[in-house]
């Protein structure tokens, strides 16, 4: 270790730290590239409007994703969180009736009720994470939809539509939600415990229960923050679309958040969790959506274009981490 | 040697008291493990006596066949899953392949009938090999290419239909493989049958089974073995995602249309059945016997749930994941007694 620790130090030019720093902070300057590509090649693409609508649809991703690295980060991964929107969607129309704020607070209790379900089935029983949440992805939506019946249910509530389509200060109010989350996110995640405890689940968990940490509490509090927020992102949507739409409500949201993460650079293998990172990946997915509609391409084929981002950033932090 | 001597009454008797206890804790491990192995079908059994005395509809020839052959299609799936989930792998691509498999299917009957049911698998092949590639030389996990490839490739089937569906008229000789029958039986469950029971000589009777059940027991002891685990691998991915193609064709045979919707949430049901018949979902065990009786289950509940007709079909999908989880909860409890002996 030392040897080559001074053997690298001697040399001038160091490709090989620079090639690590790229490979750590890569997602920023893909992110970078792929914007300044879309304001020289995209229409409208560098206007005010564009930059509000990104950020706007970019917020439920954000939700999701922070969740999502959560789970990552303890060598899980979630993949009900498109049917967790769900849910917490259909819950609204059945709870408006005793005001917004009850169809809110019931809306994420749905969601981290999910979450704990995920979290029982993979920390106390000791399922594989993928078997259970695959589970509730099928299950889930299912359950959303016996839940509103077969049609989607319009919502005329005023206040509670507001949720999704308030200004304040110009900053449309998802937005501001998904920023105050990630900033809370990331004090959990460097300033507490359950930060610490979290990254040392998924980098050794052996080690971590060894020396111990409350191995199983972690994981079930992990699925039911991102419990919590897919349930946040499915009520703002919700607010957003004026109506409750089982069928389509986060539908394919688990690629998104899979791809935010892994393309932001955090391993599946767990250990380590970064929330600007996770911001830049999410924003990173989002404008590889917007650049195929704006450029009058079907958004299918960024959903192809999206799981072969997901296998090939996978594969590239692989190689990276043997080197 | 005369120490040994002295003290071999002492080590008699701790041995047949250890004896004893094995005895005993082995007829408990058989306990568990004929449920473990055996569970679905004594479930299967009872589900049909329930469902027999329940609803007079049941036990009509008509019914019977309906659900067989409603459930050959994902039969055909299931017998591919069995070998990716015994050798310690995971496809979650089946029911995207199955509904790219089907509008291929569309697209070709056009043409030239035969070519419906021969380009899909080779198609779908292809991408199960490619699955396969990226998990045995880049060294990914199986569920993360899968899952990237169930969403790939659904978009792809919706990409190339423009999401709308193929629409299959007048290919009658292509048709019949999905509505005819063969001396009085339809065909899809024939060839679901004839699928499994190769699959189970596969597996149980010559070399690529043993090779099979090694990797999934323990990989680098397979490999020490100087079994060929990547190519092993490769097979069952590309078998695999072949199966779900061609019961993708055999579908748009019986709908008379390619759907590029075909297929949603198959991929639980395959993992479910296989789980349900007693395979392992870490690897190594499990058997092709086990897989149809846990299809035929899964079947039988769906059947149930429209027998009791109140039940929107969503109720369907509410069932599968529930059943999912019930069948792993009560695999990894009856394992982990198993091996704590």
């Amino acid at each position: 270790m030392d040897t080559s620790d001074a053997l690298v130090k001697r040399r001038p030019f160091d490709l090989s730290r620079l090639s690590s720093w790229t490979g750590d902070n890569g997602i920023y300057l893909t992110l970078l590239g792929l914007v300044i590509f879309n304001a020289i090649f995209t229409n409208n693409f560098a206007t005010t409007v564009t930059f509000w609508n990104l950020l706007v649809q970019v917020a439920p991703i954000i939700l999701v994703a922070l969740g999502m690295a959560m789970v990552i980060g303890t060598g899980g991964i979630d993949i009900s969180v498109g049917s967790v929107m769900a849910i917490a969607s259909a819950i609204v129309p059945l709870t408006l009736g005793w005001g917004w704020p009850v169809a809110v607070i019931c809306g994420l209790l749905g969601g981290v009720l999910v979450g704990a379900f995920n979290g029982f089935f993979v920390a106390v029983v000791g399922m594989q994470p993928i078997v259970a949440t695959l589970a509730l992805l099928v299950g889930g939506r299912g359950l959303a939809q016996v839940m509103v019946g077969a049609y989607l249910q319009i919502i005329y509530d005023k206040p509670f539509l507001a949720l999704g389509r308030a200004r304040v200060l110009e900053i449309p109010f998802p937005v501001i939600v998904a920023a105050v989350m990630a900033i809370i996110m990331a004090f959990v995640v460097n300033r507490t415990t359950l930060g610490r405890y979290v990254q040392s689940a998924g980098a050794n968990r052996r080690a971590a229960y060894l020396s111990g940490h409350p191995v199983r509490l972690t994981l079930m509090s992990v699925y039911m923050i991102s419990g919590f927020l897919a349930g946040l992102a499915g009520v703002l949507a919700t607010a957003r679309l004026a109506a409750s739409d089982p069928a389509k409500i986060g539908l394919l949201m688990e690629l998104d958040a899979i791809a935010a993460v892994v393309v932001g650079g955090m391993p599946l293998s767990g250990g380590r969790v970064s929330v600007p990172k996770t911001l830049a990946g999410a924003l990173f997915v989002q404008v590889i959506t917007a650049t195929f509609i704006m450029n009058n391409l079907s958004p299918i084929w960024a959903q192809v274009l999206k799981g072969i981002i997901i296998v090939l950033a996978v594969y590239i932090q692989r190689r990276g981490r043997r080197a | 040697m005369n120490n040994s001597r002295s003290i071999s009454p002492r080590g008699k008797k701790a041995t047949f008291d250890i004896a004893a206890e094995r005895m005993r804790l082995a007829r408990r491990e058989r306990l568990f493990s004929f449920l473990q192995r055996q569970g679905a079908l004594v479930v299967l059994i009872a589900l049909v006596v329930l469902s027999a005395v329940s609803f007079s509809t049941f036990l009509t020839t008509r019914n019977i066949e309906n659900i067989l052959v409603q459930i050959s299609f994902l039969g055909l799936i299931v017998v591919g899953v069995t070998f990716v989930i015994i050798s310690h792998g995971i496809d979650l691509s089946v029911g995207s392949q199955l509904a790219l498999g089907g509008v291929i299917a569309g697209f070709c009957v056009q043409w030239f009938w035969p070519l419906g049911l021969i380009v899909p698998p080779l198609v779908t092949g292809a991408i199960g090999l490619l699955n396969g590639l990226i998990i045995t030389k880049w060294k990914l996990e199986p569920f993360i290419v899968t899952l990237a490839s169930l969403l790939s490739v659904r978009g792809l089937a919706f990409a190339i239909t423009n999401e709308k569906t193929v629409g299959i008229s007048d290919v009658p000789a292509f048709t019949w493989f999905g509505r005819g029958d063969l001396f009085g039986v339809r065909i899809p469950i024939l060839i679901c049958l004839l699928a499994f029971l190769i699959g189970g000589i596969v597996l149980t009777r010559t070399t690529y089974g043993k090779a099979i059940f090694a990797i999934g027991g323990d990989e680098d002891a397979a490999r020490l073995m100087g079994i060929d685990v990547d190519r092993t691998k490769l097979i069952a991915y590309t078998v695999s995602g072949m199966l779900a193609g061609f019961a993708g064709a055999l579908l748009a045979a019986r709908l008379s249309a390619g759907q590029p919707v075909a297929g949603p949430g198959w991929e639980l049901d395959a993992i479910a059945s296989v789980v349900v018949g007693g395979t392992l979902l870490s690897g190594g065990a499990g058997s092709m016997s086990g897989s149809l009786i846990g299809v035929l289950l899964l079947g039988m509940l769906r059947n149930l749930i429209n027998q009791v007709g109140t039940l929107s079909s969503y109720w369907q999908q509410v069932v599968s994941g529930l059943f999912l989880l019930i069948v792993v909860t009560a695999q990894t409890y009856l394992t982990a007694q198993e091996r704590r002996r």
